[in-house]
């Protein structure tokens, strides 16, 4: 690159996108302007499209149909998906982009071969086998976590004998495959074991993950499509695609190590630990107090302890999503404040399938952000209310994870509920939470259980509240 | 290493360090659309696959071309579009109520 070379518009452009994206991802923190930053990112994206269209391009109708054909299946599927779904909607937008990347890699190996005779340079094939590699990572992840969301598959995890050794071994089948790519040793042979081993290693790495800790993945395989991305820019000099990628990658990152943070576990214990097949022990239920009674009520002596109450903390988790109950439970809301009830909502940064799941469901449910709290900031609250009503949520609220130190989720930082004077489980059956452990909050003598689908429970609620 | 690679990977890891900076500002309420954000974002494979797909001469099948480019454009169209529905969602107190005395 010469320095008195005229500066390619196109690169201009680029540049603009990646500050576009960079604001874009600056204006959402905070609710009030985050649609505005959507906004400013999609427009960066018109920019680096129409600019990347000016390249002399002649495939048109490929391009075009492509493009055609994604966004309409892109924005339909979209549009029509439930908030409930989401997270599987994510986990698929995901995998298209690693794919994406890994069939660029693919392009640009058959391109530099055919052009250099059979050799791929070292400086683009680094590059090359990486993106390739993470991106059919994250495209057979993605998929198999989109299986797993959607139950078409078991959402338990899923292990073999010998899990570790296999998946080393296919890890050590890519290194290899990879090395022979840039070393050009039968370039396009080893290009195409790498691309097998790295599309079956996606598949066996997500398999082993339970439901329970599908957040922490979904953010991982976001980071990884984001690295490939900006791999691909390497090899096809382009900055926008490096800007993007990087950015993308660290916001994955932080996410996944957040989400650990939150369950007080290392990203490798998630990731090869098998959560949900952890040897259960029996210390769980020994240790619980009460001596393993259940105390179970209707719907109309809940409805009217939630009546009389000052301070409920509504506590949603996963089974909230699983029921669509998020509308039921505003309503509930709104008729307790009717009542002069003051009703908060406690969300734990992993209840759900995704980081921030709750938040969003309830938002569609037109709950006011300001009426939902953070762990650290409801805790000390829970001692005040008169109700901590818990919706579909478990893990969450294990006291186990306090004081067993045999349990699976011991040194999980949870929701404090059993300080509230009187706690209320809505639950479908006494079936234990996808970690598979059980809840000693259960047995508590000021426990009371409201067995059924969570929607239905949450009607009932409302009409005998309504009718006080 | 040629000046060249240098040089993108200077970019590369500015813009790592930018992502992180920028990234933990945000609140955890958002934290679902920031995903779904950057999952939009990642969409830019999308330049990549047209570079690839439509350039004179493209090292794919046509028809591989074509998959390539449906492939990113979904990411692109699908994560801004749930993205967009995320985010119309998220409103501050629909009405004030009567606690919230200070609206007048």
């Amino acid at each position: 690159m010469t320095s008195d070379q005229i500066a390619n518009p196109v690169d201009i452009a680029y540049l603009i996108t990646g500050i576009c994206f960079i604001l874009g991802l600056r204006y959402l923190n905070s609710p009030k302007t985050a649609r505005l930053g959507n906004r400013i990112s999609m427009l960066g994206m018109l920019i680096a499209l129409v600019a990347t269209l000016t390249q002399g391009i002649v495939g048109w109708w490929q391009v075009g149909v492509g493009i055609v054909i994604g966004a309409a299946i892109g924005i339909y599927s979209a549009r029509v998906v439930k908030m409930t779904a989401m997270p599987q909607m994510v986990a698929a937008f995901n995998g298209m982009g690693g794919g994406a990347a890994a069939m660029v890699a693919l392009g640009d190996v058959l391109r530099l071969m055919r052009d250099s005779g059979g050799t791929v340079p070292v400086d683009q094939g680094i590059p090359i086998v990486l993106s390739c590699a993470i991106g059919s990572i994250s495209f057979a992840g993605s998929i198999i976590a989109f299986l797993k969301l959607q139950e078409l598959m078991t959402g338990r995890p899923i292990q073999y004998p010998g899990q570790q050794a296999v998946n080393g071994l296919i890890a050590l089948i890519i290194v290899a495959s990879a090395v022979a790519v840039c070393a050009s040793y039968l370039p396009e042979t080893a290009f195409y074991v790498l691309l097998a081993a790295s599309l079956l290693l996606g598949v066996l790495f997500v398999l082993p993950i339970g439901g329970a800790d599908m957040p922490v993945v979904i953010s991982l395989l976001n980071a990884f499509t984001g690295l490939a991305a900006a791999m691909t820019g390497f090899v096809l000099d382009n900055n926008v695609l490096i800007i993007s990628g990087a950015l993308v990658g660290a916001s994955g990152t932080l996410l996944t190590v957040l989400m650990g943070k939150a369950m007080n576990r290392s990203i490798t214990n998630v990731l090869f630990g098998a959560f949900g097949a952890a040897p259960k022990g029996g210390a769980a239920t020994e240790a619980a107090a009460g001596g393993g009674h259940v105390r179970s009520g209707t719907a109309d002596d809940i409805g009217v302890m939630l009546s009389y109450a000052k301070e409920v903390i509504i506590v949603p988790g996963y089974g909230m999503a699983v029921a669509q109950a998020q509308h039921s439970v505003r309503e509930l809301a709104d008729q307790l404040e009717k009542k002069g009830v003051e009703v908060k909502y406690a969300i734990h940064p992993v209840a759900g399938r995704m980081p921030g799941h709750m938040n969003v469901l309830l938002a569609e449910a037109n709950v006011p952000y300001t009426s939902l709290y953070d762990m650290e900031d409801i805790n000390p609250e829970f001692a005040r209310a008169d109700v901590a009503l818990i919706i579909g949520a478990n893990d969450v609220t294990n006291p186990a994870a306090r004081n067993v130190q045999s349990s699976p989720i011991y040194g999980m930082p949870i929701l404090d509920v059993d300080k509230a004077q009187n706690i209320v489980v809505l639950k479908r059956s006494m079936n234990p939470g996808f970690a598979g452990i059980d809840n000693p909050l259960y047995e508590n003598p000021k426990t009371m259980m409201l067995f059924g689908d969570a929607k239905k429970s949450i009607e009932n609620l409302t009409s005998v509240v309504k009718g006080l | 290493m040629s000046a060249h690679l240098l040089t993108e990977l200077t970019v590369f890891i500015l813009a790592l360090f930018v992502g992180i900076e920028v990234i933990s500002k945000v609140p955890t309420t958002l934290h679902t659309p920031l995903m779904s954000a950057t999952n939009a974002i990642h969409g830019i494979v999308l330049v990549g696959a047209i570079l690839v797909a439509g350039l004179a001469n493209p090292p794919l099948h046509p028809i591989l071309g074509v998959v390539l480019v449906v492939m990113a454009s979904l990411n692109v169209f699908g994560g801004y579009t749930v993205t967009e529905r995320m985010l119309e969602m998220f409103k501050p107190k629909a009405a004030p109520t009567p606690t919230d005395g200070k609206r007048g």
